[in-house]
């Protein structure tokens, strides 16, 4: 018994959905072309220590030295240099990490729902066996394994994180596999794969976009949670994980070291969420 | 007696999945590079005395020799010796289950009273400005992981506005006079008020951190379940027998409305226990995550497995008294 | 004095098309009233808005709702609801959702006896068993004890009408009560509720589209088209001689069964015609009022 919606609900449910949409692209357009241009706009070398410069805060506190918009931390380097930076290696494990995630769960997932039969049966006891180990455990192990650094990173997001991809789309592949024009398409002589890929992909589609903007997202935050434990990056290279676990030593006394990369993440991660829902309002049939 | 069928069932799958996840951890920690008996001896130490070290703990046996031995050990209760601490695995883990048992189930509270206010007060308050306000605070909770919370309500409630503690499970200048590592629990009943308020200001931040993501899920599926719950017949005659609205929404609808909930904050509760890791890092809280993650760094082989095994046990056997209490809740499903 | 007195109710989707225009009704102490009418006519919308339970998506745009006196549109809310909790209830049209699932039949019934009227709980059960026995209901301790999911269809439906006769209700508005039903329990339940009615001294605001079941339950009827009344009279002199030509070609389009060659008489459409000519006079009347 559907009640009739009036028509300015759904007006506004879509307007709302744009707003969300666009801040979010907005933000991480922004970083994308903050961590590109980064070497060059940064204010400071971000690596450049200056111990009688240490823990200056930001610009609108007196005292502080201008030029360090956002304060040093303990060994003098500016703050916003080492945000933007680390912008680089956020966004290279975000889109690398997650894309490369995508298409093996994807993959995965797709022959998994669609094929059945003993594939499906492989696929889901080893998704079974790996939601059984706790994520950030799993990838700490896997870092400690292949030693730091940004490959490391990538491969062991890819390892941890496949079963969300390859659950969600082995649904959708079954329901999918079940549906009428699935059969049609046997029926006129496709093969399993050729109906696999030409058919069921393309309705799938829009959910694995949706994974994938969420995936990116997660991507950030492991990378920012392993650098929180040292086992990130080999190089010095700032990352926003790094700089929160050196703030949160000093959050007593040095506040701004802490805030503004957690800021910044905050931001991205909640802006890649959102991008996420906001295309899935785009491409939920009801409200087109 | 199909009853007993499905459970028997259930024990084979995850007798398979637990023996999966032995397999897989101990074959990947032994791929390690850097080993652990050369970081535990002082520099001095000879090839011999790293040899006999190995030959000690075994590591110098062919790797399915090693599974066999550690397999027989474990059957027998014996889960090996840390390397780090030279105790045995099964001691040191029990000893910090309860500190992760105690915060995980604290945080599931917190996070069911939450997520059950936010859905029922967006439910009581339809289409007005409150239930907009509810959802929009839902989509940011469930945006952010529980690291981010974390840190936030470190800056928050541990800096700004300094009420809770931020590390630790306890003061250290108070005397525990505790028999076992439930301090939670035990100061409850040996009614220690003072030693409970203290523990409970350690733990309400690594408890709410991990508590917001899960409280968001809660909410909204709740909320949405509520939705259609209220449209249904015996909800609109529950209304003409002369029950106020949230009586309505209380008795009629909400039992209803929380079963489908059920499974899924199963297995997010899961997802919650892993979070533990690193909140227990965050908030240098003495419990099963903080040692894992120290047991890595270290490359203490037997802990590493122990712990890694002790969580897939927590998980599957959170994941099997779902799916009972589900059935003992539907009556339609315990008359078959 | 009319127990309950509709006056000049209109009814509209919330910024959209009228549903009830401008209805009237009258319903006695210990009246049987029938409300006919094709689907989409108006009449559950009446027994709702008589309950307090029209759906969110419609507002009522003017009128009166007396029940004993007192107009009901005019009270707050939780004193509406009180009010027709207290001296109304409903007999609805499908028994496999009128019921909820988690809770057994004992408190389903019991229930407003106990919370809002204040009986103790061994009263409310006793009351529960000697409804259950009056619609006939075999080992009602059973059936108290039991949940929805196992009474079948007819059974709930004695249950649902036992249970809005529990709190001993001035009115209750039978909401098409045995059109979910099969044919061969329709019967039965309708002489329950017949009978049930005659010994209570209830009155009934019987909803239904079948001209038959409205032949032996009610006193008065009342055709509804497009929201409108269109006929109110006397059930005796309806089927005697309709005065409205929609009336008459309902009655017309009744299949007889002592004679079946006749075939099946819709409705002619020039009295669709003649009646939706009436709705647009009335339309245009209520857009210049």
């Amino acid at each position: 018994m559907a009640e009739a919606k009036p028509i300015d609900g759904r007006s506004l449910i879509r307007r709302r959905a744009g707003a969300r949409l666009w801040l979010s692209a907005g933000w991480l357009t922004l970083l994308c072309a903050v961590a590109l241009l980064a070497p060059w706009i940064a204010p400071k070398d971000p690596l450049a220590q200056d111990l009688f410069l240490g823990r200056l805060p930001p610009f609108w506190v007196q005292g502080t030295e201008p030029g360090y918009w956002l304060g040093t931390d303990s060994l003098g380097r500016d703050v916003l240099s080492r945000i933007l930076h680390g912008a680089r290696v956020a966004l290279a494990v975000a889109l690398v990490a997650g894309t490369i995630t995508c298409l093996v769960g994807a993959t995965l997932g797709l022959m998994a729902g669609f094929l059945r039969g003993w594939v499906d049966m492989v696929i889901s006891r080893l998704i079974d066996i790996w939601m059984a180990f706790p994520p950030v455990l799993f990838s700490i192990l896997l870092i400690a394994v292949l030693g730091p650094g940004l490959w490391s990173i990538i491969i062991a997001i890819v390892v941890i994180d496949w079963t969300r991809f390859a659950r969600v789309i082995r649904a959708e592949a079954m329901a999918q596999g079940a549906m009428d024009y699935v059969a049609s398409a046997r029926v006129a002589g496709r093969g399993r794969i050729g109906t696999m890929l030409r058919e069921i992909l393309p309705n799938v589609l829009p959910t694995i976009v949706v994974l994938l903007t969420l995936e990116m997202g997660i991507a950030v935050i492991v990378e920012a949670i392993l650098s929180f434990v040292n086992l990130s990056i080999s190089t010095d290279d700032p990352t926003w994980g790094g700089m929160i676990a050196e703030g949160r030593t000093s959050v007593h006394q040095a506040w701004w070291v802490l805030v503004f990369p957690l800021i910044t993440l905050f931001l991205t991660v909640l802006s890649f969420s959102q991008l996420g829902e906001g295309l899935k309002d785009r491409f939920d049939p009801v409200l087109r | 007696m199909p009853f007993l069928r499905i459970l028997l069932l259930r024990l084979l799958t995850t007798a398979i999945t637990l023996a999966g996840v032995a397999v897989i951890v101990f074959f990947v920690i032994r791929v390690v590079p850097g080993n652990p008996i050369a970081m535990m001896l002082p520099p001095g130490a000879t090839e011999a005395d790293i040899a006999r070290l190995s030959a000690l703990y075994g590591l110098d046996k062919p790797l399915v020799a090693q599974f066999g031995i550690w397999l027989a050990g474990v059957v027998q209760g014996d889960f090996g010796t840390s390397i780090t601490t030279r105790q045995p695995v099964l001691d040191l883990v029990l000893g910090r289950l309860p500190a992760t048992l105690e915060l995980s189930i604290m945080a599931l509270v917190m996070a069911c009273l939450l997520g059950g206010v936010a859905a029922l007060t967006g439910t009581r308050f339809r289409g007005g400005r409150t239930e907009g306000a509810i959802d929009v605070a839902n989509g940011m909770a469930l945006s952010v992981p529980d690291f981010l919370w974390g840190l936030v309500l470190i800056l928050l409630f541990g800096v700004l506005v300094p009420v809770f503690h931020i590390s630790g499970r306890v003061t250290p200048s108070m005397d525990l006079p505790f028999a076992t590592n439930f301090y939670l629990f035990e100061s409850l009943i040996r009614l220690r008020f003072d030693l409970w308020a203290d523990i409970v200001a350690h733990m309400f931040m690594p408890a709410l951190a991990l508590a917001i993501p899960l409280a968001a899920i809660i909410g909204q599926l709740l909320k949405q379940s509520l939705k259609e719950t209220m449209n249904l017949d015996y909800v609109t005659l529950a209304r003409t027998k002369g029950y106020g609205e949230s009586r309505v929404i209380l008795r009629e609808a909400l039992r209803n409305a929380a079963l489908p909930t059920l499974t899924l904050v199963g297995v997010q509760f899961t997802f919650l226990i892993g979070g533990t890791v690193i909140i227990e890092r965050l908030f240098s809280y003495e419990g099963l995550g903080n040692m894992a993650i120290d047991a890595v760094i270290n490359r203490d082989l037997p802990l590493i497995q122990g712990i890694v095994i002790l969580f897939a046990v927590i998980f599957t056997a959170v994941n099997l008294i779902v799916d009972l209490l589900y059935t003992v809740l539907n009556p339609r499903l315990r008359h078959g | 004095m009319s127990f309950l007195s509709i006056r000049n109710l209109s009814v509209r989707l919330k910024k959209g098309p009228p549903l009830l225009r401008r209805v009237s009704l009258e319903v006695a102490a210990g009246e049987v009233r029938g409300l006919v009418g094709e689907s989409g006519a108006g009449k559950s919308m009446i027994g709702k808005a008589v309950l307090g339970i029209l759906p969110p998506s419609v507002e009522v745009t003017e009128g009166e709702i007396l029940l004993d006196g007192v107009d009901l549109l005019r009270l707050p809310i939780a004193e509406r609801r009180r009010r027709i909790g207290a001296s109304a209830a409903l007999i609805p049209q499908d028994p496999l959702t009128a019921l909820n699932p988690s809770h057994r039949i004992g408190p389903q019934i019991t229930d407003r006896l106990v919370d809002i009227l204040g009986w103790t709980r061994a009263d409310a059960e006793a009351r529960a068993r000697a409804l259950l026995a009056e619609v006939q209901i075999p080992d009602p301790d059973r059936v108290l004890r039991s949940y929805p999911h196992e009474l079948s269809g007819g059974m709930r439906q004695r249950v649902l009408i036992a249970s809005a006769f529990a709190a001993e209700p001035k009115l209750i508005v039978a909401d098409e009560p045995t059109t979910a039903l099969d044919v061969t329990v329709q019967k039965q339940i309708l002489k329950l509720i017949a009978g049930m009615q005659a010994r209570h001294g209830t009155a009934l605001l019987f909803v239904t589209h079948d001209l038959g079941v409205v032949s032996k339950v009610c006193q008065k009827l009342s055709v509804l088209y497009a929201g409108m009344v269109v006929e109110d009279t006397s059930v005796a002199d309806f089927f005697a001689a309709p005065r409205h030509p929609y009336s008459a070609a309902l009655l017309a389009a009744t299949p007889k069964y002592t004679d079946p060659s006749a075939g099946l008489q819709p409705v002619p459409d020039t009295v669709i015609a003649t009646v939706q000519a009436e709705v647009a006079a009335f339309d245009r009347g209520t857009a210049r009022g």
